[in-house]
């Protein structure tokens, strides 16, 4: 898994790519908790470049939303494809968050 | 048909790579499609981690995961000596759920159901028999 990041003027864009699973998920959270800490509020999570993500990765991500909700931040996504856009479905997790096509609908959207 | 394929490790989190790269392998082997193959790499992954979490807390055992193919089925089979636990007994979770009050947990069992064709479990002279079926196409 990489994770890169870059500011825009109304959130923090994260990329995430290659695989969120048991071993990984949890350094996605860490960096979620650390830009958190660091004053981040509003994110969005670019997976255009993830090809798998199991629970594991699914609870990183519920548990990333929840921090936020706490604080009135927010979290949404744009980029999914196939396998990750799949789970996503299965899971509801389409019900719950903001899932966009791209970067630029997702800064409009917020 | 094949005779089964298995491999036998520890039950630790750090065996979770040569798990799932010993079984894809086997079912691209057997013609299965990419696609395919990624939904038992994720089914694999919930089915194992699962046991490395709650088997034997404290004191991981081994885990044995075999798999064989014949007639458009490819079947993987995961047995642990860990407490009785039905991993297809565990009730579905409430996907209209909002983030506040959505459970952290409880997808990784409800991933399985989905996305394997066949899911049954037996406990089996001390030791947990998860068994998974994958068609070569899902019928969902």
């Amino acid at each position: 898994m990489n994770i890169a990041t870059k500011k825009e003027a109304n959130a923090l864009v994260v990329a995430v790519s290659g695989r969120m699973d048991a071993v990984t998920a949890p350094e996605f959270e860490k960096s979620i908790a650390d830009f958190i800490a660091q004053g981040e509020k509003t994110f969005l999570i670019n997976l255009s470049g993830l090809e798998y993500i199991s629970s594991a990765g699914l609870r990183g991500i519920l548990a990333s939303a929840k921090r936020l909700k706490e604080q009135d931040g927010k979290i949404i996504f744009s980029g999914l494809q196939g396998h990750v856009k799949e789970v996503f479905a299965i899971s509801g997790f389409q019900g719950i968050f903001k899932i966009y096509d791209s970067d630029a609908e997702g800064l409009k959207g917020i | 048909m094949p005779p089964p394929r298995s491999i036998k490790i520890p039950a630790v989190l750090e065996s979770l790579q040569a798990i799932t790269e010993f079984v894809t392998a086997a079912a691209s082997t057997a013609g299965f499609s990419a696609r395919r193959t990624g939904d038992m790499e994720l089914v694999l992954e919930e089915a194992v981690t699962n046991v490395f979490k709650y088997a034997n807390p404290g004191n991981p055992g081994e885990i044995e995961v075999s798999c064989c193919s014949g007639g458009g089925k490819f079947s993987i089979e995961i047995r642990d000596s860990g407490k009785e636990f039905d991993i297809t007994g565990l009730p579905d979770p409430d996907l209209s759920q909002d983030i506040a009050e959505r459970p952290i947990g409880g997808l990784g069992a409800y991933l399985i159901k989905k996305l394997a064709d066949e899911v049954s479990y037996r406990r089996l002279s001390g030791f947990n028999v998860l068994t998974l079926g994958f068609k070569q196409e899902p019928e969902k």
